[in-house]
């Protein structure tokens, strides 16, 4: 982002970056002057541990790891004992949220697809990020023949349809785990975040304090590291919340197409695949492993938010 | 049991809507245009290279062949005044005075000749050069005219077959037997684009706009059995039948052939009194190949039969399909004359845990199965998968094995395993009629080395008596080897029934005596609009 | 700034050919023939698929098929699909109603995203952000099949105040509830990216600066504040006509309209390779552009960026 120039994380050098009329003087009062140099990161964990929403949402998130991790302590109906008899039938004893249309219990087939689910939606998330990320910081940053290079890459992946790349992918790799499926994901998915952090990098490689650190004779590739992708991570951040849930989606789409996870393994976006049949007439076996998406969703959002401001610092500041 | 019942329900539904239509003589408008769904064609419109049914209807809407087919899939003469043999081998087939194309030229017997050599030859790669086959003259290997077509005046001609066929006239109607004009033949493939015929609708001046719909007009010279009584119909082409759905809910669309599943729940009472709901000739089976290990000799035959009955057919079809399915009874379709429900050894195909659980363990005393995946193939892009887990599960509630269905993204990735025999469970298969005989259910999928017995099944048996159906000296004699035959599949069950597809449409209140035919195509020339 | 924009498009050509080679050999690693499926369950003699097998120069080896489909690219032709359609016909056909579709949702998405952003950051924590929060959530986990069959149902079917599927010249006002529909997960991104940025950029030093100089909140707000968020939005944006490009086979689904992400979709099934070849290098010259654009707009949002070389 521009201008987040008060460069607080090096303390002593406030004067290079900024005029002091800008900069409010209680600010530099808070500057511990006589502490080592922090690093941006140690600064926003002190941020984040004091703030409750960051508190809500990690336990959010732990207890979602939990249900992924032993689904069995959560749900006592088989998921996969499906009788068509009791096909969209309403909850009773021991199913408490009903059956869907194969007449399998959408309460356990909920929390036994979580599994699938949080595993696909956060390692692609992961990998998209790191790799994106790492890419498109490079490219902004440096600019030039590299930019141009993976930029040009960058479409032409973007331009692929996933399903073709899926279809020609697992037709090599017989192994469809969520390993798998979320490299395919990834795959297709990285030139997103790399434009998103390309783009960001280049507002901040302009700013004052890059200048500034160039002109105390820091290396470039530290300036980029401690500097600008602090101050460029923002907007990645919040894609990378919102993708979260969009390759929960996708997987499911990929599964559907029958090219994804095979059928046997259970997973939100499948029971949500399988449900838009009857959304007429049972809009709930669709609405409620939707909800279990919208909770996780959510609960990274939350967590994306805090991690944003804290590694903002400014933002930091004006709490 | 309640197969039967069903299958009476919706006879006499069908019935009655038919009646109520007919008591119903309201001004109706000659000039109205009908609307309906279709879908673009999957080749240009040369009858001998339609297929598929988005060009079919179209097709068998221009074009009138020697016979039609009523709604109950009779046959009635069109163009041809008399088709007659007297050993089932040489036809003599005479036309009707009178009839011509859209562009005057007459109807004569070169018509029919010259379109059949055509569709017949090799390099002329017509997909229907098959129903050729058994005309004298045809090769599947080299470039060989059909010799057993004899012109003998402008409205005589005679056909001599290589093996006797008591029905030969029943595949008559088929696309492939549509005569050509004479001005076909000088650019086939302009002709393909802008056809002209000499059925009850012609294709109306650039009506074809590709991707988008089909506008057909009424042909004012034709005088045949099916003229129409609106002006016209547009076909307009969906690549998604709830888009079609819902121009019908909306008012865009008069007529509707087919229920998008996210509709089974609700379309009668979205329309009511205003849908139907009848078998249709598309028969829908799975094949174990025979080539899996515990699938083939005396253990495949009693597994097969454990499977057949570890499936609650009447239930899958109530459930998942809403009644628009209509559990399997043989091998045919119950719009076929000749269709049974009471063929020695039916009793497979109904759903009985406790015979299913005695069956697969003998199976198992030959050679345990232990603990293999039972899984079922199928294409996700062909909207298989809710009946394909429903049949998976009821073959894993009964027999205690794991069963579950197989995903191919698409049609040519799972043909392709089926053709090089590398499945590893059973597949999916389905058929749909081309013409309306049992032998078109039979003899193209279980003969040994038929082009969709892929499977590799073979019982001389089944071929010998087969074989005496096809040459039978009446169509009464053919019927009874037909359902012998397939006595014969029900205890070997190269493929294990499952049910026969309905014909689910809705119409709007602008239109009237909507009725549908064996092909589950609507009879549009009876419909009347306004 | 010429000579960057002229760099750019000479960066087309290598581009093309990379692209187009992928794909061509993408669609020839499709598993399954192509040419036997076309018939469905109903088999044709095993001469014909091999006549028309050849007729489509499957037979040939994967590199002869290419320089083929180069070969005949030069020379105009690009092709025909499995039904004996000129590609270029079915393009002509497919990329104007998409193109329409695409710039439609494109604008629906930005305008709201960005004000419900906007209003969302100011307002952070407050009823408005929850609320903003709570239907980008909704948008991002219930499917575009459900969105899609909704909107088409109340506003097509109950209301009437829209046509139920779009006709087949697919003129702009029917395709305002397509866009809708495909604009709505695009929505919730962009809505996430104003709200952040704006957020950030509030305690920005030349926000204070400007209010300090006595501007109306307005004005700091829409000219400070707005401009200076957008980069990750126009970012978002440019990377987005692709989803919405290719991304609809949904949508269209749904409105029954003919634009390239079904048409693609279905070549890829079928496996007819110039079609998708020919849509995919089209798509890529379209991404190539749409970047250029992003970049020269970021210029224009942020007096920093410069492109020297």
């Amino acid at each position: 982002m521009p201008s987040n120039n008060t460069g607080r994380h090096r303390p002593g050098q406030e004067h290079f970056i900024a005029s002091l009329a800008e900069t409010p003087v209680a600010e530099i009062d808070q500057v511990d002057e006589t502490g080592k140099a922090r690093s941006t990161w140690t600064d926003a964990w002190e941020a984040m541990r004091r703030r409750p929403m960051f508190w809500v949402s990690a336990s959010l998130i732990f207890v979602i790891v939990i249900v992924a991790v032993f689904p069995g302590l959560f749900a006592s109906a088989d998921p996969r004992e499906c009788y068509l008899k009791f096909s969209n039938g309403d909850p009773q004893a021991g199913h408490p949220l009903g059956f869907n249309r194969q007449g399998c219990d959408v309460y356990s087939r909920i929390i036994f697809g979580t599994q699938a689910s949080v595993t696909i939606g956060l390692l692609t998330t992961v990998i998209v990020t790191l790799f994106g990320g790492v890419i498109g910081a490079l490219a902004g940053f440096y600019g030039g023949f590299l930019d141009s290079f993976v930029s040009r890459v960058g479409d032409v992946f973007f331009a692929i349809p996933t399903v073709l790349g899926a279809i020609v992918l697992f037709s090599v790799i017989s192994v469809r785990d969520a390993l798998t499926v979320s490299l395919v994901l990834s795959l297709f998915a990285w030139p997103q975040i790399a434009r998103i952090m390309r783009g960001a990098v280049l507002s901040a490689r302009n700013s004052d304090y890059v200048t500034a650190s160039a002109a105390l004779g820091v290396s470039r590739f530290k300036t980029l590291v401690r500097h600008v992708i602090p101050n460029s991570i923002a907007p990645v951040i919040v894609v990378a919340t919102v993708s979260l849930g969009i390759f929960i989606v996708a997987e499911a789409t990929l599964g559907f197409l029958g090219i994804g996870l095979p059928p046997t393994v259970m997973s939100w976006g499948n029971e949500i695949n399988q449900a838009q049949v009857t959304v007429r007439t049972h809009p709930q076996t669709l609405l409620l492993p939707s909800a279990a998406l919208s909770i996780t969703v959510l609960a990274f959002l939350m967590f994306g938010d805090v991690v944003r401001d804290a590694l903002d610092p400014e933002a930091r500041a004006r709490r | 049991m309640g197969i039967s019942a069903i299958a009476l329900l919706s006879a006499s539904a069908l019935a009655l809507a038919g009646c109520s239509a007919s008591e119903a003589p309201a001004e109706s408008d000659t000039a109205a245009i009908i609307t309906t769904n279709g879908s673009e064609p999957q080749q240009s419109l040369i009858p001998t290279n339609t297929t598929e049914t988005g060009g079919g209807k179209i097709v068998t809407s221009i074009f009138a062949g020697l016979v039609s087919y009523t709604a109950d899939g009779d046959v009635v003469n069109e163009v041809a005044q008399s088709i007659e043999s007297e050993d089932g081998q040489v036809w003599n087939v005479t036309l009707n005075d009178g009839w011509t194309f859209t562009n005057g030229e007459a109807v004569t017997s070169d018509s029919f000749v010259k379109a059949w050599q055509y569709g017949a030859l090799l390099s002329n790669a017509q997909s229907s050069s098959y129903f050729f086959d058994n005309i004298e003259g045809f090769s599947y290997d080299e470039e060989s005219e059909l010799t057993g077509l004899d012109v003998v005046s402008d409205t005589e001609f005679t056909v001599t077959l290589i093996n006797p066929e008591a029905d030969f006239p029943l595949r008559l109607g088929y696309s492939a037997f549509m005569p050509l004009p004479e001005s076909a033949w000088e650019d086939l493939d302009a002709f393909g684009e802008n056809p002209v015929g000499n059925g009850p609708y012609m294709v109306a001046e650039d009506g074809w706009q590709h991707d988008v719909q089909i506008d057909l007009v009424t042909n004012p010279d034709y005088d045949g059995v099916r003229k129409a009584v609106n002006g016209g119909v547009s076909i307009i082409f969906y690549t998604s039948q709830d888009a079609a759905y819902a121009d019908a809910l909306g008012g865009n669309l008069d007529i509707l052939d087919a229920v998008p599943d996210s509709a089974f729940a609700t379309y009668e009472s979205d329309f009511p009194g205003r849908s139907v709901n009848q078998p249709a000739a598309i028969f829908q089976a799975f094949n174990m190949p025979y080539y899996l290990e515990h699938w083939s000799g005396e253990e495949g035959k009693l597994r097969r039969a454990a499977i057949s009955m570890s499936i609650d057919r009447a239930e899958i079809t109530d459930v998942i399909f809403q009644g628009t399915r209509t559990p399997a009874t043989d091998f045919t379709s119950p719009v076929i004359a000749g269709h049974s429900d009471n063929l020695a050894g039916a009793e497979v195909l109904d759903f009985n845990p406790d015979e299913a659980v005695k069956l697969w363990a003998e199976a198992d005393a030959i050679a345990p199965y232990g603990d293999t995946v039972f899984d079922l193939a199928y294409n996700a892009d062909g909207g298989h998968q809710a009946w394909v887990d429903a049949v998976a599960n009821s073959i894993s509630n009964t027999l205690d094995i794991e069963a579950v269905g197989k995903a191919y993204p698409t049609f040519a990735d799972a043909l392709n395993d089926r053709d090089a025999n590398a499945l590893t469970g059973g597949t999916r298969a389905g058929w749909q009629a081309d013409y309306p005989s049992l032998y078109n259910f039979l003899g193209p999928l279980y003969v040994d080395g038929a082009g969709s017995n892929k499977e590799g099944y073979s019982s001389p048996e089944f071929e010998k008596i087969l074989a005496e159906g096809a040459s039978a000296s009446s169509v009464e004699e053919a019927t009874a080897k037909y359902q012998e035959a397939q006595e014969v599949l029900l205890v070997d069950l190269p493929s294990i029934p499952l049910w026969y597809s309905n014909v689910t449409g809705v119409y709007s209140d602008t239109v009237d005596n909507v009725v549908f035919g064996w092909d589950s195509v609507p009879l549009y020339n009876e419909v009347t609009k306004g | 700034m010429l000579w960057y924009a002229g760099k750019r498009f000479l960066q087309m050509i290598p581009v093309f050919f990379g692209a187009t080679f992928l794909i061509y050999f993408m669609v020839f690693a499709v598993p399954g023939d192509p040419i036997a499926a076309l018939y469905g369950d109903h088999p044709p003699a095993p001469g014909v698929i091999e006549a028309v097998r050849a007729e489509y120069n499957l037979d040939k080896p994967f590199i002869v098929q290419y320089l083929l489909y180069i070969g005949g690219l030069f020379q105009g032709d690009l092709g025909t699909t499995f039904s004996g359609r000129p590609v270029i016909d079915v393009m002509a056909q497919a990329f104007p109603i998409t193109a329409r579709l695409a710039l439609l949702a494109l604008a629906i998405e930005a305008f709201f995203g960005i004000i419900v952003g906007l209003v969302a950051g100011l307002r952070k924590g407050k009823l408005f952000d929850a609320s903003a929060l709570v239907i980008s959530l909704l948008l991002i986990s219930v499917p575009t099949f459900v969105v899609g069959f909704v909107l088409q149902y109340v506003f097509g079917i109950q209301l009437g105040w829209a046509r139920t599927t779009v006709s087949g010249a697919a003129p702009w006002g029917e395709l305002i509830l397509p866009a809708i529909v495909l604009a709505s997960v695009s929505f919730a991104y962009i809505v996430r990216l104003t709200r952040a940025s704006v957020a950030d950029n509030l305690g920005a030093d030349f926000v204070r600066t400007a209010t300090a100089k006595g501007l109306s909140r307005r004005r700091v707000v829409t000219v400070h504040v707005l401009r200076n968020s957008l980069v990750p939005v126009v970012t978002y944006l440019g990377v987005d006509i692709g989803s919405l490009m290719v991304g609809a086979i949904v949508t269209e689904g749904i409105f029954n309209i003919n634009g390239v992400g079904g048409t693609v979709y279905r070549a890829i099934r079928l496996g007819e390779g110039p079609t998708v070849v020919s849509f995919v290098a089209v798509m890529v010259i379209i991404f190539v552009l749409a970047n250029l654009l992003v970049d020269l707009l970021y210029a224009a949002l942020d007096p920093r960026i410069r492109y020297a070389k």
